[in-house]
């Protein structure tokens, strides 16, 4: 009978704090519908349809689209161009923000100063910094090249010549990032007990370069995966550079992903086809996401 | 560790962060020089820093004349608060019921966050412009701010904030008489402010500079945020005038810029604990 | 006449079921202290009290009502915790005045700047304030009440937690272990204060400790709780002379009472040593059983002719007293509190006499239960009883 009527009494109090939490999250729920999971899901369905702005009609044409973009030499371009585009970035970025988190971090007066100048790119207008990079890029008046006309050597046309265009932007984006990764790598070296180092210098760890291999190194594992995996993640997403200086030339030379997905979809208004295009965009973020959990997942466990 | 005074290595390490921080600066340096330069000198291709005539005036003249600068930045200011505001108001009562109260939901919630956290705006792009073309909504701040007004990141940010918030301070305030709605307000909230500041600095940053997605959605001058507006201003200086495009740079740059060295901690806290996600 | 009332509470998480039917009733104005090991459901029982938590089966009344279904903040319930629970962005001024505003100003009314409007809430705002002031003094607090929880010391934060459970008078207190996280110092003081306190307020209080020593010297009574049951809800002297069960011997007093394996016969008569014990229910037929003695009650003497032979292994001088850790051929070890005096002829390795001070001798069933025994005989140490 007590049971009886504890189940009646107890089970409204546990509805009612359920029904709270609904109502807390309903917002959340239903603009996450809204506007992340109904828009990917039709990216998905747009994909293998032929789907185009301003006409009315649209038909599913399977996977004609996927087909298309293989023999797309446009596309093809575009992703290889992107691949070296990260190939350059990420390495560069990453050993410079290391070093230059290093060299801070053993600095001791003037360490606010420097994490406040290398950070500055990163809270800059892109769109306004690629522009005074344009300038100092200029092949005749740009201070670069003038610079090294002072020692004889005639500079490139660094953003206007198909051979150089991905260095040139490849240079922005390393200088615009670097910062970033550097206050992680902060954060990251700031975290390892100042009592290893100690342990480490007893074991007979003498050199600088031996306490590296044996306590900081490892020690920011985690930091430099994930450093790495937001690096990798942003170098695929280059697009304000490329729409700003270059808008994909000269001659494709700097056709990216996501610039040849907009040119399609909202220049050429081919939605089902740079839906596609979306679909391995999505897919190639979905892989590197992945890696990550599986690395995390094996290796690096120390935290 | 090496503590004495100057050792080479010091002088060497002071030497190699000197030189570095000058080359990240150079573009600031140049943008500041050539706003001020006269286009004759611009074009003499010298490598002297301040310009030979004074041309501050006249260049940010043209500036502002070309493209409304205030209109920009007051865009920009609308649409990043909004932005903001409505992600904070959506995120933390979801957060919340997420992190402290008994929701059946809350493992598929965590499921379509992190499933969210994959998707960027560019992924969505497509069918949000061909819906909102429907609506007949492109040109608008609704456009702008709409897509953005759900943040799975701040949702995970707050969740893994709030997690950490005794259980025994919400029990406290039941008893004390609150409820659920009271609790989020003037329990939660006042002591979230870390995570709220660090995620608004990520928020700012990052709705501040986008260009792709005020791109797709305005074609009006009337609702460029900064970033469409300097594309607006190159596309009208068809020539090579850098002078009045430095200056334009300069103005639109300062803003967030000025916010970061008046609040370099908060930066820098803010982005150690939001880098979780670029 | 009880004000709080448990019956049958039980309570399950995942399958492990944590309170297996719990009962208690605390009279007016009673200090309660419920203690056991960690992981005993004694704060579970506590959230369930407060309505933090709900029962799978049972009742709770306050005062005669059934409170089972009702809200934890309608059940004018106060509470303590562990880690004080103080909001970190509010002054100790406005913690303890947190509970008062929530019961006697409108939700309008609580709002700021238009709340400051509404007619009626500056007398209320006025009152609050003279409470608030009247217990800050009353704990000798007045001169923290501007400060935030993390200007605060340890102690200074238990007593603003205190002075917020206290304020609004509450028909019953909760403490959840509220001096684990003080120093050793501050929280023997501490004790004698939350008595006191405890003592003029005369508000029924139920204390969730780990702590023996605090359950028995702060108690009206003591209830102690082992693997999700109450096993003895008694006064202190009661549970610690006449233990109800082998776990409350066992968990109550330092260091542990001595349990030996000896025999019951079909007539119920238990010897061991010295001693002859008979029982008062009569068993089926010859048993095992467990006899209890507490280290005090244990005489050690270097003399090697006693019946009940021990050598002593290690002493630990703890001041006071000695703690003799002796093993008894084939029968295990054996510890004994003796005054420093005595100790000073059992070294380590010395064979000795045990004596068992004979009223002192409990009996248990192997299940733990108390069974009743008499002493009848207990022979002097030099005579052979044989048996």
């Amino acid at each position: 009978m007590a049971s009886v009527t504890m189940d009646m009494a107890i089970a409204p109090a546990d509805r009612r704090e359920a029904l709270v939490a609904w109502l807390l999250a309903a917002p959340a729920i239903v603009l996450l519908f809204l506007f992340i999971l109904l828009p990917t899901l039709a990216v998905i369905i747009l994909g293998f349809t032929d789907f185009e702005l301003g006409y009315s009609g649209f038909r599913f044409v399977g996977l004609e689209n996927y087909a298309e973009l293989i023999g797309d030499r446009t596309f093809r371009r575009s992703l290889w161009n992107t691949a070296i585009y990260t190939a350059i970035v990420t390495p560069a970025s990453l050993i410079l923000a290391l070093a230059i988190a290093l060299l801070i971090e053993a600095e001791k007066r003037a360490k606010a100063f420097f994490r406040t100048v290398y950070f500055l790119p990163v809270a800059s207008l892109l769109v306004a910094m690629a522009t005074v990079w344009q300038f100092l890029f200029h092949p005749s008046i740009g201070p670069i090249n003038t610079f090294l006309a002072h020692f004889g050597i005639a500079g490139p046309n660094w953003l206007g010549a198909s051979g150089t265009v991905l260095y040139g932007l490849s240079i922005i984006g390393i200088w615009q990032s670097v910062g970033f990764n550097m206050v992680l790598f902060l954060a990251g070296l700031t975290a390892i007990p100042r009592e290893l180092y100690a342990a480490a210098e007893v074991d007979g760890a003498k050199s600088w370069f031996d306490r590296f291999r044996l306590v900081t190194w490892p020690m920011l594992g985690p930091t430099t995966l994930f450093v790495t995996t937001i690096s990798i993640i942003n170098s695929v997403k280059v697009f304000e550079t490329v729409k700003t200086l270059t808008e994909g030339g000269p001659n494709k030379a700097s056709e990216v992903l996501l610039f040849t997905i907009y040119q399609e979809g909202f220049v050429y208004l081919r939605v089902g086809y740079a839906s596609a295009m979306t679909v391995v965009f999505l897919a190639i973020l979905v892989v590197l996401m992945f890696l990550q959990y599986r690395v995390l997942d094996r290796k690096v466990h120390y935290a | 560790m090496t503590a004495h005074a100057l050792t080479l290595g010091r002088v060497l390490r002071f030497t190699v962060l000197s030189i570095g921080a000058l080359i990240f600066l150079a573009p600031y340096i140049f943008m500041i020089s050539t706003a001020g330069k006269a286009q004759s000198e611009i074009f003499s291709s010298s490598l002297s820093l301040i310009p030979e005539q004074w041309s501050y005036l006249e260049n940010f003249g043209k500036a502002l004349s070309r493209v409304s600068m205030t209109t920009l930045l007051m865009n920009g200011v609308i649409v990043c608060a909004l932005i903001f505001v409505v992600q904070v108001v959506v995120a933390i009562p979801c957060a919340y019921a997420m992190a402290k109260l008994k929701f059946r939901a809350a493992r598929l919630m965590m499921v379509l966050v992190m499933l969210g956290l994959l998707v960027p705006i560019h992924a969505t792009a497509l069918p949000l412009y061909v819906a909102f073309d429907r609506l007949a909504v492109l040109n608008s701040y609704t456009a702008l701010v709409a897509p953005f007004s759900i943040s799975v990141f701040a949702i995970f940010l707050f969740l893994q904030f709030f997690r950490a918030i005794p259980d025994d301070l919400i029990h406290a305030a039941r008893l004390d008489g609150m409820s659920e709605v009271g609790i989020v307000a003037r329990v939660i909230v006042p002591n979230a402010w870390p995570a709220i500041t660090a995620f608004a600095i990520f928020s700012v940053v990052a709705h501040w500079n986008d260009l792709f997605w005020p791109l797709v959605v305005v074609t009006n001058q009337d609702f460029a945020t900064p970033p469409l507006g300097l594309l607006y201003f190159r596309a009208a200086e068809a020539g090579d005038d850098y002078g009045a495009l430095m200056a334009a740079t300069l103005i639109i740059t300062l803003p967030l810029v000025a916010v970061f060295l008046l609040a370099q901690k908060r930066f820098v806290e803010g982005i150690t604990m939001t880098g979780l996600k670029g | 006449m009880s004000i709080l009332s448990l019956r049958s509470v039980t309570k399950s998480f995942a399958g492990n079921a944590i309170l297996k039917g719990v009962s208690l009733e605390a009279k007016e104005g009673e200090f309660i202290a419920l203690v056991g090991p960690s992981g005993c459901g004694k704060s579970t029982l506590l959230r369930i009290v407060a309505g933090l938590d709900h029962a799978d089966s049972g009742e709770i009344a306050i005062g005669g009502r059934n409170v089972s279904a009702v809200a934890a903040a309608d059940r004018n319930i106060a509470m303590v915790f562990q880690s004080y629970a103080l909001y970190p962005h509010l002054t100790a001024g406005q913690n303890i005045a947190v509970p008062l505003a929530m019961r006697r100003l409108t939700a309008a009314q609580r709002l700021p700047v238009i709340g400051s409007l509404i007619p009626g809430q500056r007398q209320i705002r006025a009152d609050i304030q003279r409470q608030v002031k009247d217990m800050a003094s009353s704990l000798k607090i007045d001169h923290l009440l501007d400060r935030k929880p993390g200007q605060m010391s340890g102690g200074q934060r238990q007593r603003v937690a205190l002075a917020r459970a206290m304020v609004r008078h509450p028909s019953v207190f909760l403490m959840d272990e509220p001096l684990s996280n003080l120093d050793a110092n501050l929280r023997v003081h501490a004790r004698g204060e939350i008595v006191e306190l405890h003592r003029r307020a005369g508000v029924p209080t139920l204390y969730v400790t780990h702590d023996q020593s605090e359950a028995l010297s702060m108690a009206d009574r003591v209830a102690v709780m082992i693997g999700g049951t109450l096993l003895q809800l008694a006064s202190p002297e009661a549970i610690y002379d006449n233990p109800a069960h082998i776990e409350v011997a066992r968990f109550l007093g330092q260091p542990r009472i001595n349990v030996l394996k000896t025999r019951m016969n079909a007539s119920g008569i238990v010897r061991f040593g010295t001693l002859t014990l008979a029982a008062e229910r009569v068993p089926a037929g010859e048993t095992p059983v467990l006899i209890a003695v507490r280290p005090e009650f244990i005489r050690l003497s270097a003399r090697p002719d006693g019946i009940l032979k021990a050598r002593v292994e290690r002493t630990e001088f703890l001041g006071s007293e000695v703690i003799v850790h002796a093993r008894l051929d084939a029968m295990g070890e054996i510890v004994a509190k003796v005054a420093p005096a005595e100790a000073a002829t059992l070294a380590p390795g010395r064979p000795v006499s045990v004596e068992i001070e004979p009223n002192r001798v409990m009996l248990f069933a192997t299940t733990g239960e108390r069974l009743q025994a008499k002493t009848i005989a207990a022979a002097s140490t030099l005579e052979k009883i044989h048996g």
